[in-house]
């Protein structure tokens, strides 16, 4: 009974958020919700409108976010790197992909062995980090700053700094859409990686370990959890969550640009898992918070766009959002809001009694 | 005592030294230092580098050594390292603009020619001989010129932006935004910075088509951000191209974009030309038969595509 109320409480954050933006587009412009029901260039059925964008954007974001809370709540940091490692994988990508042809006509390789690779090397990259935070006990944030800087390069050097462009269509489903079906398939991969993270969480102890090990290192380490391990394996979780978000970012546009794909994602990632009400000090966390905090910073960006503010002014916005979740979660306004409530509760109680 | 010989026959050998760097310049060769940003940088840069690499060498008289840097410092120890070796011309792109003056003054009491090349650097001009760049306002005004002769009745105009503040972007917007404010019926539906990207343009397009509001030119100022516009167009079916209700028009000439102008998908691609080296090779060539150059600043020339006069010839020619 206890633990639900918690619950309930944590996802109050990201479900004020929706609320408040929905009031606000409601009243502005309604249409804003409109849906229709077209065809694209192909001649097959699409959904289109702002909420399916929304949908279709805030996706990749939630995948990052499944990866990002649990390395929040393992490390009590968070991976910067992200979005370098998501050039890195979509790069490995199109070179599986392109082979040594940077324009080839037809795929060399199926679209799936390209990703398994992407997977691997993404794992990879994630256990570079994972073992210099977990084992050598750098700050995760100084950790993946190295591959923060270096990424891009990397992918870079992967393809020989040539850009592949994909012209079989096919490749684009991942990023657009399977044709007959007008839901963005972003979407579906977004729904299958929240299914296998409900039954990993579910069924493993991985939720409890990291937790745990976010909580207190030594008393975990004294009820027999190898802090080490746990933490290391989230990175290694994160890097295939990023493989995931580069084949649908590669395959959006079907090609890379090594120096802006993804550029700036890692930032959302950590504002969906702070958004979601989760401490970024590690501990406890809830997942479908942040896959919802993900969500409502699309719908931000989405709105935002909508009423043609710069793109330059977004980070702005966020960062205000940002503002607001810091000063809130600061144990002295809790304190305070704590206080007031108890007052109100003794007041109340007093009047009843009366 | 024993230091003071010591000190002595270590300056006599250094001399010595230099004397024997001075004889290498005896096997006709025109000896050049060339100080560029990494190739990897961007496609711009790969291409341009390839050019350089093409035209200074021994068979064309050239004896050329490179340096590669994208740090300020790194590319001013490269030209020390050029000077002390005596080369005859120093050609630098600047990774940044300042801080160039101290060396060029070494360079100009060496006696090396400097010629700038793509970048121009804030220093006395008489520290240089020429600089060879390109001219984004008129890259731009090229393009917005093109558009202009399409005749169209109105022009609803979403304009995709570089990233704010570089060179590249407050060129290709000023004449674009000069048109709009001049004529009534030339608007923009929308003016925003996808800051290079494919992703960001296909977002902005896609709110636009969103909400609804109709617009008949897409003016990206690269060719990635016109690939994303042309994706959200794609998958709205609103048809692009030659006669087709969306003119899409992109910048930097890559090779890809070309083929999609071949095929008029797309309608126009302005160049930005990274083929410098043929000009520094005229400049060289006056200077060693001892004429002198009049115009110290070269704009390059560069070439509009349009869809439906491009051959493949130009792809393989002018594609980066």
């Amino acid at each position: 009974m206890k633990k639900k109320f918690t619950f309930n409480k944590q996802l109050l954050i990201p479900l004020a958020a929706i609320l408040l933006l929905t009031v606000f587009n409601l009243i502005a412009d309604p249409s804003f919700f409109a849906i229709k029901l077209d065809q694209n260039s192909a001649g097959d059925p699409v959904l289109s409108g702002n909420l399916i964008t929304i949908l279709d954007y805030g996706s990749e974001l939630a995948i990052l976010a499944i990866g990002m809370t649990l390395v929040t709540a393992a490390t009590g940091g968070q991976d910067i790197s992200v979005g370098a490692t998501i050039a890195i994988a979509g790069s490995v990508i199109l070179r599986v992909l392109c082979g040594t042809d940077s324009r080839p006509e037809t795929l060399q390789a199926p679209v799936i062995v390209a990703f398994l690779v992407a997977c691997v090397v993404s794992m990879v990259f994630g256990a570079f980090n994972g073992v210099l935070v977990a084992h050598f006990k750098i700050q995760p944030m100084v950790a993946t700053l190295i591959l923060f800087t270096a990424g891009r390069s990397i992918a870079a050097w992967i393809n020989n700094n040539e850009l592949p462009v994909i012209s079989e269509p096919s490749f684009a489903y991942y990023g657009n859409f399977i044709p007959g079906i007008p839901v963005p398939t972003p979407f579906f991969i977004a729904i299958i990686c929240m299914i296998i993270t409900a039954l990993v969480l579910r069924f493993t102890t991985l939720g409890l370990y990291t937790q745990s090990v976010g909580i207190n290192e030594n008393s975990s380490k004294l009820n027999g959890i190898n802090p080490v391990f746990v933490k290391f394996i989230t990175f290694v979780i994160l890097g295939l969550c990023v493989a995931v978000c580069g084949l649908i970012k590669v395959s959006r546009i079907s090609t890379i640009n090594y120096s802006v794909i993804a550029k700036d994602i890692e930032m959302d990632a950590i504002l969906a898992v702070a958004l979601g009400g989760n401490a970024l000090s590690g501990g406890k966390f809830n997942m479908t918070a942040s896959i919802l905090g993900a969500y409502v910073i699309q719908y931000l960006t989405t709105t935002l766009y909508k009423f043609q503010v710069q793109s330059t002014a977004l980070p702005a916005y966020k960062a205000v959002v940002v503002i607001i979740l810091v000063v809130a979660s600061a144990p002295v306004v809790r304190e305070w809001v704590a206080g007031v409530w108890k007052k109100r509760k003794a007041k109340h109680q007093v009047k009843e009694a009366n | 005592m024993k230091k003071r010989i010591l000190a002595l026959l270590m300056a006599m050998v250094m001399v010595f030294a230099m004397a024997a760097c001075g004889k290498g310049e005896d096997d006709g060769l025109i000896k050049v230092g060339i100080i560029n940003n990494d190739p990897n940088e961007s496609g711009y840069r790969t291409a341009n580098d390839a050019d350089m690499k093409k035209m200074f060498t021994e068979a064309n008289g050239y004896s050329a050594s490179f340096a590669y840097s994208l740090k300020n410092d790194e590319q001013i120890q490269a030209a020390q390292k050029f000077i002390q070796d005596g080369v005859d011309y120093l050609l630098l792109s600047a990774a940044g603009t300042a801080g160039w003056d101290s060396v060029l003054k070494e360079a100009q009491e060496a006696g090396v020619q400097v010629i700038l090349f793509d970048r121009t650097i804030d220093a006395d001009p008489s520290l240089y001989v020429a600089s060879i760049v390109s001219d984004m306002a008129k890259e731009g005004q090229t393009a917005v010129d093109w558009l202009k002769g399409q005749d169209l009745a109105e022009y609803n105009v979403i304009h995709l932006q570089g990233v704010m503040g570089s060179a590249a972007q407050i060129g290709r917007s000023g004449a674009l935004d000069a048109e709009v404010a001049a004529n009534a019926n030339w608007n923009l539906v929308t003016q925003q910075t996808a800051e290079w990207s494919a992703e960001k343009a296909q977002q902005i397009v896609q709110s636009v088509i969103d909400a609804g509001t109709s617009f008949n030119v897409i003016y990206a100022e690269n060719d990635d951000m016109a690939k994303g516009a042309v994706a959200a167009l794609d998958k709205a079916n609103i048809s692009h191209g030659v006669g087709k209700d969306v003119i899409i028009m992109g910048f930097d000439c890559n090779k890809w974009a070309l083929q999609e102008l071949l095929a008029k998908n797309w309608n126009y691609d302005g160049q930005c030309n990274p083929f410098q080296a043929g000009y520094i090779d005229e400049i060289i060539k006056k200077l060693e038969a001892g004429e002198t150059i009049t115009e110290k600043t070269i704009i390059m020339d560069e070439k509009g595509f349009d869809a439906n006069t491009i051959t493949e010839e130009d792809v393989n020619n002018y594609g980066i």
